[in-house]
């Protein structure tokens, strides 16, 4: 019996179906990562699970039992928020400790496990303060440590990174991964950005338009991709799909990564350089064809090319991944 | 370039000053008039009511008649539990609605705001008789209790209709945090949504408070009896039919400014303060 499972489960709004049937098993102790587009219903099913919302249809299981209709208190769930949302007239130790007192916990292990928890995550010299004196870095750790303190069964964050900036993302992001191998706990993460995804995840759901697209290691969907979307959606930079017929093969539709692009002089694809990104480790080239449009080629090191040149590109036939007219993996 | 901008912000600053301070002049002038004849003598408020008050002039003849009439304490006291009574029914009744109208999704929501929000466009003086009736059919005629059901409300549609539209600003983050913490939804209103609101509190406060004090309607309708009569009623005592004294009468009326203003006052600290900073984002 996994940690979280759902059958079937949907969601309306009115006439509205946001989510349309989800069937998921997270096992113990996994990271499992919810990714799609904005408006995928990524977002609504994490809440879901936490209770904040409804469910229309089907069961949420939370470690074997029915919690469909139970409150989120007592689900023995966290959740860790986009916008922090630390209680704004408690210092750091009373946010954190606020669901024991709740459950009627006593003080000394209150203290006990909020200092154990503010240990983990360095907070010990920030206990005293508000949120308001915090920065946005700080705030979010005590948002994670008010998770931790609770000892739930299961983990929820809510795109927790999207306030930050660069730097303290990654950072951030590396904390989490931490915590996660330390605690052994079982978290679902909700994000919009796959590379979040990919570098947190044991496994991540590729959701769009309140469907699973595909589930999978991130090195699964990356390889192995079901259909154009996750595809298009997991990789940096986007995959390039080509025309099947415009290159004389019977897809519809061929993907390739832009790392397995090359200039090649008796390639099959002819276009011209339209713009040059230098990231110093790697150049991304921007190139517009006739037949399949814009294409982006990732060579690495440091490469020259001048805008408007002519470049022709080759592949290797065996990276290329083809798709049907429907978006769906044609494979042999 | 930049010293041509300058100036012209600065023309627009002092007419923006200029259209401000007119006014200001205008909305305080008749309080001026009432307080600067409050201390002349009778004689000299009718000769020059708009001269200031001289070592001459200057008596405390007004002032001396209504704090001699014993009831005039009273009077004030049953103002000021009036209006402290209602001010807490509005403001605790019209947060709680608000909080219903925008946090829960349920069937009539929006038609539910519109029937509360209809009283601001009926004034509620339209139904002083059926008031009238209902009060002497329960028996309240003639105590505080009418006054506070009838401004309560009065008071309520505007106090929601502000309200709801500060509480849908409220992160639902924040309270869906508290709800996972296991906070009752009482708990999520009053110590998690209530402080962050307080600004909007402190407006519907003030907009509250100063119809109900100033209110001459409803206690000559509901509560004219002598123990329950408020201050802006027992101040007309000494408008006659044939005599006004009106030393006393400027002297209550610039004494009934004093405790709206320090309310006003305490209010509009409020008004300026907002805790929200740091509690999200």
């Amino acid at each position: 019996m996994g940690a979280l499972t759902l059958t079937n489960v949907t969601k309306s709004f009115g006439s509205t179906d946001v989510i349309k049937g989800v069937d998921l098993q997270v096992e113990h102790g996994e990271f499992c990562v919810f990714v799609g587009p904005s408006g995928c219903g990524k977002s609504t099913l994490l809440r879901m699970i936490a209770g904040l919302e409804d469910v229309t249809g089907g069961d949420v299981m939370i470690d074997g039992e029915r919690v469909n209709d139970r409150a989120p208190a007592k689900r023995e769930i966290a959740m860790v928020f986009q916008s922090y949302a630390l209680y704004p007239h408690l210092d750091v130790r009373a946010n954190m400790g606020l669901a024991l007192k709740q459950a009627g916990v006593a003080r000394d292990e209150i203290r006990a496990m909020t200092d154990k928890a503010a240990g983990m995550l360095s907070l010990d010299a920030l206990m005293d303060r508000r949120p308001a004196e915090l920065s946005g870095g700080q705030r979010q750790r005590v948002a994670i440590g008010r998770a931790i303190v609770r000892r739930p069964k299961l983990f929820l964050f809510d795109e927790p990174l999207s306030n930050l900036d660069a730097a303290l993302r990654v950072q951030t992001r590396i904390e989490i991964a931490r915590l996660h191998r330390e605690l052994g706990a079982t978290m679902v993460y909700v994000t919009h950005d796959q590379v979040e995804a990919m570098t947190l995840a044991d496994r991540i759901v590729v959701l769009r338009a309140g469907r699973v697209e595909q589930v999978g290691a991130p090195m699964d969907l990356y390889k192995d991709p079901a259909n154009t979307f996750v595809a298009g959606f997991i990789g940096s930079p986007q995959m390039n799909f080509l025309k099947g017929a415009a290159l004389g093969m019977r897809s519809e539709t061929v993907g390739l990564r832009p790392e397995h692009l090359r200039p090649d002089n008796d390639g099959p694809i002819s276009g011209s350089v339209s713009h040059v990104e230098k990231l110093g480790g790697e150049t991304l080239v921007y190139v517009t064809t006739e037949a399949h449009g814009l294409l982006t080629l990732r060579l690495f090191g440091e490469h020259d090319y001048d805008v408007d040149s002519v470049l022709r590109l080759g592949f290797d036939a065996a990276r290329a991944f083809h798709f049907g007219a429907d978006g769906l993996r044609l494979r042999d | 370039m930049s010293i041509a901008r300058n100036q012209g912000t600065l023309t627009r600053s002092i007419a923006a000053h200029a259209a401000l301070l007119t006014w200001t002049v205008i909305a305080l002038f008749p309080v001026f008039v009432i307080v600067i004849n409050s201390v002349k003598s009778r004689r000299v408020i009718f000769a020059d009511p708009l001269a200031l008050p001289t070592a001459e002039t200057f008596d405390l003849v007004g002032y001396q008649t209504v704090l001699a009439q014993g009831d005039f304490l009273l009077y004030f006291t049953n103002s000021m539990i009036v209006t402290m009574a209602s001010l807490f029914f509005v403001l605790l009744f019209g947060a709680m609605a608000a909080f219903a109208l925008s946090e829960y999704r349920f069937r009539g929501n929006l038609l539910m705001g519109l029937y509360l929000a209809l009283g601001i466009m009926i004034p509620i003086r339209l139904g002083t008789v059926a008031i009238l009736q209902m009060m002497v059919a329960t028996g309240l005629v003639n105590t505080r209790t009418a006054l506070v059901l009838v401004y309560t409300a009065q008071g309520l549609p505007l106090a929601i209709f502000i309200l709801s539209e500060f509480m849908r600003n409220v992160s639902s983050d924040l309270k869906n945090a508290g709800r996972i913490d296991g906070l009752s939804e009482y708990t999520i209103f009053f110590r998690l949504v209530l402080p962050l609101v307080r600004p909007a509190m402190a407006t519907v406060a003030v907009f509250t408070l100063i119809p109900i004090w100033n209110d001459l309607w409803f206690p000559l309708i509901l509560a004219p009896g002598e123990s329950v009569k408020t201050i802006t009623l027992g101040s007309q005592v000494f408008i006659g039919q044939f005599v006004t004294n009106w030393n006393a009468v400027l002297a209550a009326l610039s004494l009934a400014i004093v405790p709206v203003l320090v309310l006003y006052l305490i209010f509009s600290r409020h008004l300026i303060r907002g805790i929200t900073a740091g509690a999200v984002k």
